[in-house]
């Protein structure tokens, strides 16, 4: 597997300017906990004061997977726990389903992970007013075609297939749930334009793109992952 | 044919490629004094040798990936177009997720047939009563909309079935996993519909220690072997905490869609190929 030590010269300048601007725009006492981290050649992932990191290789996968299915069943507990006002039974029977899907996956990769595993991260859904269908499914849909992309960009990334398997077998799930989600706020809009493209294939997203919004939704300590070029 | 523009324009979509043939650029240069002792004729072998040191994959393999791919879409565009031609099939209220997904199907065919350039495969013939299993297939919308939800639900499990075969390929894999994700959010609404017009269906597939096939069509059960399965990765997902206890039977079935070897998906799809 491969650490910081063994990217081209190229990569690792890259890497380390980016570290220093970032370095130096954060705090000095980040900066010297961060530099911890980003050394270490441990695969495991390493908390820092304020920050998760990932860890690098498939574990760094694996767990970004886990960030990502802890948020949505935050989310989801939620939904389900405070119903918005008027919501029919045919939909509090859909939210509850979700809700145990996405709990199953998290539990899932905590589980898969044991030791490797990050921490539970603090969701802050602040932004969403949970008493209100709009503002729900609205959130819902961001999440979902989020996950669905994530899932999507990151799969070449897994070196071993049984993890592969794995993903693409949670993925299709993200997706059925994306699809009812859309259909709820318009019938028909399961896979529209904003979420197919012109030669009919879902977003991929890169997890330098997916981890930046995921962590719009966290309180507390962010996620990192230096290994996959997030800092 | 030249090679090294080829390396070019694959850098240029996976930029990792030269650190996947070898862990240090070395690489091209042992390409370069190889390459000169070949004759002009042999450097597509030698270009297929570099993708299975890429990927451990042969272009000959994944070829083989993309074309059952196309086969499948092939189906599924003919049906949906075939479908939509019936002016009294779909109710004008559903035209709409019809006219989607066919967009869809008939999208993948083209892009599929872009990717292969001369080594696709041409569309078969097919027969969508599947010999005579779904006789009303094109007047009865219920037979309809069933066939539809087999089909996606079945298109999901083979892409999943083949990811494996596309390890670490960030083109073709990314693309093939695009492709995966919108036959699943199909799925999930076809089973919509279908839920709206009084089938007891969920989005997803659901299913007990002794139902796998949540349809309730008999006649699709092969389509359906093993998605009640709720061992994953060596963890019993029942086993799992829930919000209140343990997760559900059901809630272990729905939460992890099941792959299918390609053998199986021919053997299901063959009905419907007359020649």
């Amino acid at each position: 597997m491969k650490t910081l030590g063994q990217e081209s010269p190229l990569q690792q300048g890259m890497a380390r300017r980016q570290f220093l601007r970032y370095a130096g725009t954060g705090a000095a006492m980040a900066a010297g906990v961060l530099t911890i981290a980003s050394c270490s050649k441990d695969h495991s992932a390493t908390v820092t004061n304020d920050h998760v990191d990932l860890g690098s290789g498939d574990i760094a996968i694996l767990n970004y997977a886990y960030a990502l299915e802890q948020l949505e069943a935050a989310f989801y507990i939620q939904v389900a726990a405070s119903p918005y006002a008027n919501q029919s039974t045919y939909e509090k029977s859909l939210f509850t389903d979700i809700r145990d899907h996405e709990v199953a996956h998290r539990e899932f990769f905590k589980a898969a992970l044991g030791t490797a595993a990050i921490e539970g991260l603090t969701p802050n859904f602040s932004t969403i007013n949970f008493s209100d269908r709009t503002s729900v499914l609205a959130a819902a849909k961001a999440f979902e075609d989020l996950g669905v992309s994530a899932y999507n960009g990151a799969g070449y990334m897994i070196q071993k297939v049984d993890y592969l398997a794995l993903a693409g077998k949670i993925v299709s799930v993200e997706a059925r749930h994306a699809a009812l989600i859309r259909n709820l706020i318009s019938p028909g809009s399961f896979a529209d334009s904003t979420a197919v493209d012109a030669n009919g294939l879902d977003g991929a997203k890169s997890p330098k793109d997916v981890v930046p919004i995921a962590n719009t939704f966290l309180s507390g300590k962010k996620i990192l992952a230096p290994a996959l070029g997030i800092y | 044919m030249n090679l090294f523009n080829i390396i070019d324009e694959i850098q240029n979509v996976d930029p990792e490629f030269q650190e996947r043939i070898s862990p240090r650029r070395d690489a091209i240069k042992n390409m370069t004094g190889f390459g000169t002792k070949l004759a002009a004729a042999a450097l597509p072998f030698a270009f297929s040798a570099l993708f299975k040191k890429a990927y451990g994959q042969t272009t000959s393999s994944v070829n083989d990936v993309l074309n059952f791919a196309l086969t499948l879409e092939y189906l599924e565009a003919y049906f949906y177009n075939q479908g939509l031609a019936q002016g009294a099939l779909i109710p004008s209220a559903d035209k709409g997720y019809f006219t989607t997904v066919a967009g869809h199907e008939n999208a993948h065919v083209a892009f599929l047939k872009s990717v292969l350039g001369s080594n696709a495969v041409s569309s078969p013939t097919f027969d969508l009563t599947a010999k005579g299993a779904f006789a009303d297939v094109l007047t009865n919308y219920n037979t309809y909309l069933a066939v539809a939800e087999t089909f996606e639900d079945t298109g999901v499990r083979a892409y999943k079935g083949q990811a494996g075969n596309l390890l670490g390929n960030q083109i073709v894999l990314t693309a093939a996993l695009q492709i995966h994700s919108v036959e699943a959010r199909h799925a999930s609404a076809i089973r919509y519909l279908r839920a709206s017009k009084g089938a007891t269906i969920k989005p997803w597939i659901t299913g007990s220690a002794t139902v796998y096939n949540d349809t309730g069509i008999s006649a699709v059960n092969a389509s359906y072997f093993g998605e009640n399965n709720i061992s994953q990765g060596g963890v019993d997902i029942t086993s799992l905490n829930a919000v209140s206890g343990k997760t559900t039977y059901a809630a272990a079935v729905e939460a992890f869609d099941e792959p299918l070897d390609k053998a199986s998906v021919l053997a299901i799809v063959s009905p419907f190929i007359v020649s």
